[in-house]
């Protein structure tokens, strides 16, 4: 399963893909690829945005669902999405708290 | 202090105005990425993993309160609250906006600060001994020669374009402090037999992927010739470094393919067609950049033992911190500090605004408007009465800062790595964490001695793993994190590279490990003056390995 990323141009935010939102802020809620060709939507999606200068460091990145929520495959896309593990108070994590 | 002048002055602000507009141009889409990224990291603009990240220069890791108080600002103003001091005595900020970049810059160039050349394959900031100028085994101050690359080297048309980036770092002192063996180019300032200034000249050293210790390629190089052999080392570089692999591009490996021997050959036939030339120094321009780092007026103090006397049977906290962070000054009635920004469990290098504030302000009334960056992430007064050491310390207490443990194995080197960089592997911020609390004690860690205790978490070893006593490199395998342990390393004038002791350690294991190595130690040194570095390079890996994988080693 995947679901794509970025981070924003103006601020370097990190941001993720909605069907629902568009570009947002958190993971959760992101459009989820089951197969080839819902991969292949993301890419073209991701493409665009970086074409019309929204977004930078576009890529569609391995995830799970667990309990229903989305969580990234590797430790550095879970860290992107949360903020850092030295820093709890910064980041998405400290507005989700 | 360099004080900028006129010429100075125009040229940042013309840099930052051109920065704006190239700003400006990205995010009104005028210009793509692929244009843009070039002309950000020429102005220190990198983009990590939660927002973009800023690096300041700070010359040979020199700074004023003045210029201290402006990074607090930008710290407030523009990013969260903090910087993170680097390993080359740079400041980093890692959330500031791109759209808020130009008025930051804005802000820097009314302090006399920039962040050109804190990226890309150009000369990057020049480094020199944190305790440059007060250090009492001192031959002279490095800082006006590296002010003089400074400018030399600021947007050097035939250097800017490297095969890769190129790091020079200069001490004036026997002991090594700036770690010149593991720079590109490393200056070791000292006297001929004729009271003469000059300098043995090392190349190719350099950690990454892959670590080399520089080789002596001149022993005595007279100070007026310093630009025409850096010009000539870097012409020969830049003709034949390697630019058709970047893994193989850094002159440490041109040294090593070439054969240290035939490459000094090179430089010395380059440099023949350029000694002599508008190139070499005039001793007038050398004097006048010596003026602006003039030692300051330095009253006679002669009260700072009775004050220190009392001061020590007062406090128990005091009389260590003494011990561990302050260090003797060229002036008996005088005193270096290092304030440890390694606080138990605190990130390594991370300062507050709140914090920066308060030190420019005892900078400002205590140590003659000075502070330095060491490339250990601590900062330093260089000029302090002893007579004042304990009013410093009571306001260090105040803002948490008077951690007493310099060069005991809590003063932990960390690279940002995986919580905040795009190129790491591993967090190696958690590691140093856990680590320093494990060792919280004092009592344990001056048991202990000295010992070096370095993170980086990619094999780009922006956390000088190599050259740790030991060293942690942060790996990723098959998903996880794992942390390859070294030991033997060294940054200083007997620089070694560390040697890989086995197989890796989980993030679970990693601190366990790093305890057992300790604890071997503490059982093979001869005593207690024999120090951790010395009892590894006389006993081997051995005991270590044994201690560490048991069976399995003796198996191996």
């Amino acid at each position: 399963m995947k679901v794509l990323t970025a981070n924003r141009l103006t601020d370097g935010e990190a941001i993720w893909y909605s069907d629902v939102n568009g570009w947002q802020e958190t993971l959760q809620g992101a459009a989820l690829a089951a197969d080839k060709a819902g991969e292949e939507r993301l890419d073209s999606i991701g493409k665009a945005a970086f074409a019309t200068n929204f977004a930078l460091d576009v890529d569609v990145i391995d995830v799970q669902l667990v309990d229903e929520k989305i969580v990234p495959l590797r430790l550095r896309e879970r860290i992107r999405a949360a903020g850092p593990t030295n820093r709890t108070d910064h980041g998405k994590q400290a507005r989700a708290a | 202090m360099y004080r900028y002048d006129e010429f100075d002055h125009d040229f940042v602000r013309a840099r930052v105005s051109e920065f704006t507009d190239q700003v400006d141009r990205r995010l009104a889409g005028e210009i793509t990425e692929d244009q843009f990224r070039p002309l950000r990291l020429m102005n220190g603009v990198y983009l990590q993993l939660h927002a973009y990240m800023l690096r300041i220069a700070i010359p040979y890791g020199t700074l004023n309160s003045r210029q201290l108080r402006m990074l607090a600002h930008i710290a407030r103003t523009y990013d969260k609250g903090y910087g993170h001091f680097t390993t080359r005595q740079n400041l980093q900020f890692h959330w500031p906006a791109l759209s808020d970049v130009p008025a930051i810059l804005k802000d820097l160039a009314s302090v006399e600060m920039h962040c050109i050349q804190t990226s890309g394959n150009c000369i990057r900031n020049v480094t020199a001994d944190h305790f440059a100028g007060a250090a009492a085994d001192e031959f002279a101050d490095p800082r006006p020669y590296a002010e003089i690359l400074r400018q030399w080297s600021s947007l050097h048309p035939e250097f800017s374009y490297l095969p890769r980036k190129f790091k020079i770092a200069v001490t004036g002192a026997n002991r090594d402090r700036a770690a010149i063996q593991t720079h590109d180019i490393g200056l070791h300032l000292k006297k001929n037999e004729r009271g003469e200034l000059g300098f043995s000249v090392y190349v190719g050293g350099g950690l990454g992927r892959t670590p080399m210790v520089a080789k002596k390629i001149r022993d005595f190089l007279p100070e007026q010739d310093l630009l025409s052999y850096t010009t000539a080392i870097l012409r020969v570089y830049n003709l034949y470094g390697r630019r058709d692999n970047k893994y193989k591009a850094r002159i440490k490996i041109l040294v090593h393919e070439t054969g240290a021997e035939e490459f000094a050959r090179q430089v010395e036939a380059e440099w023949a067609d350029l000694k002599n030339t508008e190139l070499t120094l005039p001793r007038s321009d050398i004097e006048a950049i010596q003026a602006y780092f003039a030692p300051p007026e330095l009253p006679a103090r002669p009260e700072g033992d009775e004050t220190i006397k009392l001061a020590r049977l007062d406090s128990r906290d005091f009389s260590e911190w003494l011990d561990q962070n302050v260090i003797t000054h060229r002036h008996p009635d005088y005193a270096a500090l290092t304030i440890s920004l390694k606080g138990i469990g605190e990130t390594p290098g991370d300062v507050s605004d709140g914090q920066m504030d308060a030190i420019a302000d005892l900078a400002e009334r205590y140590a003659f408007d000075e502070i330095r960056v060491s490339h250990e992430q601590n900062l330093i007064l260089p000029h302090v009465a002893r007579a004042d050491l304990r009013a410093i310390y009571d306001r260090l207490v105040e803002i948490g800062l008077a951690t007493a443990n310099s060069n005991l194995i809590t003063d932990i080197i960390s690279c940002p790595g995986l919580d905040y960089c795009a190129l790491a592997n591993a967090r190696s911020i958690s590691v140093a964490q856990d680590i320093s609390r494990r060792f919280a004690s004092l009592e344990r860690q001056r048991d202990i001695g000295e010992l070096k205790l370095k993170i980086s978490g990619c094999i780009n070893a922006c956390g000088h793993h190599h050259v740790g006593h030991i060293g942690i490199l942060g790996v990723e395998k098959k998903g996880a994190e794992l942390y390859q342990v070294t030991l033997g390393g060294s940054g200083d004038e007997n620089t070694s590279v560390g040697e890989i002791i086995g197989r890796g350690f989980g993030p679970g294991e990693i601190t366990d490990a790093i305890e057992t190595i300790v604890e071997t130690y503490l059982v093979v040194r001869r005593d207690e003056s024999e120090k951790f570095l010395d009892t590894y390079r006389r006993v081997g890996q051995a005991p270590f390995k044994e201690a560490l994988y048991g069976s399995e080693a003796k198996a191996a």
